[in-house]
């Protein structure tokens, strides 16, 4: 009992004893220190938090019937379909991706690693319009595989795979991006144990790797489906706008809100804001797990 | 086995050799990241080999096009130096200070990344419309913001905002605050410890972060077309133009447009390595 109160008194002692001994030139006067964290909080407000509440008071403007009669609409149901679809496509893919490059990254030195990390980058460096861009030049009727298509009868660019594809595409760093520095610092120690002990590679792989990396991939397989579901710029170039057949929700969005028809636009917009809330909640959740379980948390990654 | 294999490869430790799956997953790697991202970029540049120097030359220098470079490149310039000062407040503000609601303040920063970008242009647009929550009060003031370039700049604050605060977070939390301690005992005001210790080595990462959110902004599409009102001239940026070129089936047009900003966001991927490089012999060298 006695110990559990000395420990609760250590807890509540400042956490950076550098304070105590602390003088007028290591800690801003305290004016100083409320303009700044006025001046933080005033921008966040303004640029965030004002921006997100916008979202759902523009849904709800009128009313909770509305709101909902604007989600259930049968354009707006074949949109969360077809988004849903393309999440649930290219996240597996990306996500098969992530963990071969990261093995091949992390657990062995070859040459070129450099240039191999910077190309899986390349796709957060390129505009979403080029990404959409690239498969209309190989799919489009124009385009390399153009007239070989239109011959078979196949359609890629202006119907679903196409939307897949350049999905595939914008989401493709996020899951390798999240697993190469976790695994790096891992090492190879537990799997050469397990190896050393008679296992084989793939149970090494799923008894040992899986479960050390479990919430570094979740966290990666969370941001990649965040950009799936609400990629833009990519999937507005080849998808053709069809309603009902190749709108995605973000898609969706924009045709309402051209349509002058503000409320359902927002009302169809806001289902991607608490999407964008859930992943934020999750990643602040995996973060923490993340903390307490490693001894080395990851480097903080930009997605 | 495996040893035979690849015996050239330099080996941080010897029984590395016992891992395997190497050819398995760089073979899985390099075929995925070919036929996704490599074969198809390519298309970009091999289609634009089939236009003449002159066309190519006169399709990414007309009046239009140069006139929606000089919005998206100022327009980012500008959002993200504003972004290195506000984003630099915030991230010194959360390293440093506690103040209630400091962790969920924490974690919406990076709203930007998970918000999907429409929806962070039609919301910015009803915000600074005339008749919105914010345009209103700036109306009377003779200042218009949705439907004008400075409608992009606020719309790539906004997406840009988490890369600044993201980059110089960690560096903070990892400064020597002895280095300041050792400072003020030698006679530095709080103002000359800032100017002359913390600022010269938090300066890579805060150019890094400005890199990144310029970067990010130069190929911004989906939160930028719903405020800009893209007039031809005026606020039209370069991504809308190759989408306008795309909707004309100029697939040559929109390919000389897509190269001239390929290139540029390759320029910038090289600084930003260089820049990170820099980062991280700088926070090394601090902390030998």
């Amino acid at each position: 009992m006695s110990t559990i109160s000395i420990s609760a008194a250590g807890a509540a002692m400042p956490a950076n004893p550098a304070r105590s001994y602390a003088q007028g030139a290591t800690v801003e006067a305290p004016w100083v220190r409320m303009l700044l964290i006025a001046i933080a909080l005033g921008f966040l407000t303004l640029f965030l938090f004002v921006p997100l509440a916008a979202v759902f008071t523009e849904a709800l403007r009128k009313g909770w019937e509305a709101y909902f009669s604007a989600i259930v609409e049968p354009d707006s149901l074949s949109a969360i379909r077809l988004t849903l679809l393309a999440a649930a496509i290219s996240v597996p893919l990306n996500l098969v991706f992530g963990v071969a490059a990261a093995w091949a990254i992390a657990k062995f030195e070859f040459r070129g690693k450099n240039v191999l990390l910077t190309l899986i980058d390349l796709p957060f460096s390129v505009s979403p319009v080029i990404a959409g861009l690239v498969f209309v030049l190989l799919f489009g009727a124009q385009g390399w595989f153009g007239s070989w298509l239109q011959a078979n009868d196949i359609k890629i660019l202006f119907a679903v795979p196409g939307i897949v594809l350049a999905t595939i595409f914008v989401t493709f760093p996020f899951v390798a991006r999240e697993l190469i520095p976790l695994m790096q610092a891992q090492g190879n120690e537990e799997e050469e144990a397990a190896l050393v002990l008679g296992a084989s590679g793939w149970k090494a792989f799923w008894r040992v790797t899986v479960p050390n990396i479990k919430w570094g991939l979740l966290y990666g397989v969370i941001l990649c489906n965040a950009r799936a579901m609400g990629e833009f710029g990519a999937v507005s170039v080849v998808s053709g706008h069809i309603r009902g057949q190749t709108n995605t929700i973000p898609l969706q969005v924009e045709i309402l809100y051209n349509e002058y028809n503000f409320a359902a636009a927002f009302s169809v917009a806001s289902l991607l804001a608490v999407l964008a809330l859930v992943t934020l909640a999750a990643k602040s959740f995996i973060e923490w797990r993340l903390q307490t379980d490693a001894p080395q948390p990851p480097e903080e990654s930009l997605p | 086995m495996m040893s035979a294999v690849i015996p050239y490869a330099k080996t941080p430790s010897a029984p590395f050799r016992l891992m395997p799956g190497f050819h398995l997953s760089l073979g899985f790697t390099l075929l995925y990241l070919s036929l996704i991202i490599l074969i198809p970029l390519s298309s970009v540049f091999l289609k634009s080999f089939t236009l003449t120097w002159e066309v190519f030359w006169n399709t990414v220098t007309s009046e239009r096009v140069v006139a929606s470079y000089r919005l998206t490149f100022g327009a980012s310039l500008a959002a993200a130096a504003f972004n290195a000062v506000f984003g630099g407040i915030v991230a010194w503000v959360l390293v440093r200070y506690r103040f209630p609601g400091k962790k969920i303040i924490d974690a919406m920063v990076d709203l930007p990344f998970a918000l999907p970008t429409a929806v962070a242009g039609i919301s910015l647009t009803a915000l600074y419309a005339s008749n919105g929550w914010i345009g209103r009060h700036l109306e009377p003031l003779g200042i218009k913001v949705a439907f004008t370039p400075l409608g992009v700049f606020v719309a790539l604050v906004f997406i840009g905002l988490p890369f600044v605060v993201r980059t110089l977070q960690p560096v903070l939390e990892e400064f020597e605050r002895e280095l300041e301690e050792a400072a003020a005992s030698l006679g530095a005001s709080r103002l000359q410890v800032f100017a002359q210790v913390i600022f010269p080595s938090i300066l890579p990462a805060l150019l890094t972060g400005f890199a990144l959110a310029f970067a990010r902004a130069t190929g911004e599409y989906g939160s930028v077309i719903f405020i800009a009102g893209n007039m031809p001239m005026v606020s039209e940026i370069t991504p809308l133009m190759i989408i306008t070129k795309l909707e004309q089936f100029d697939y040559a047009g929109a390919t000389a447009i897509a190269v001239v900003m390929l290139v540029i966001s390759f320029i910038l991927l090289l600084t930003i390595n260089l820049l990170q490089a820099w980062s991280k012999r700088r926070a090394y060298v601090e902390r030998s």
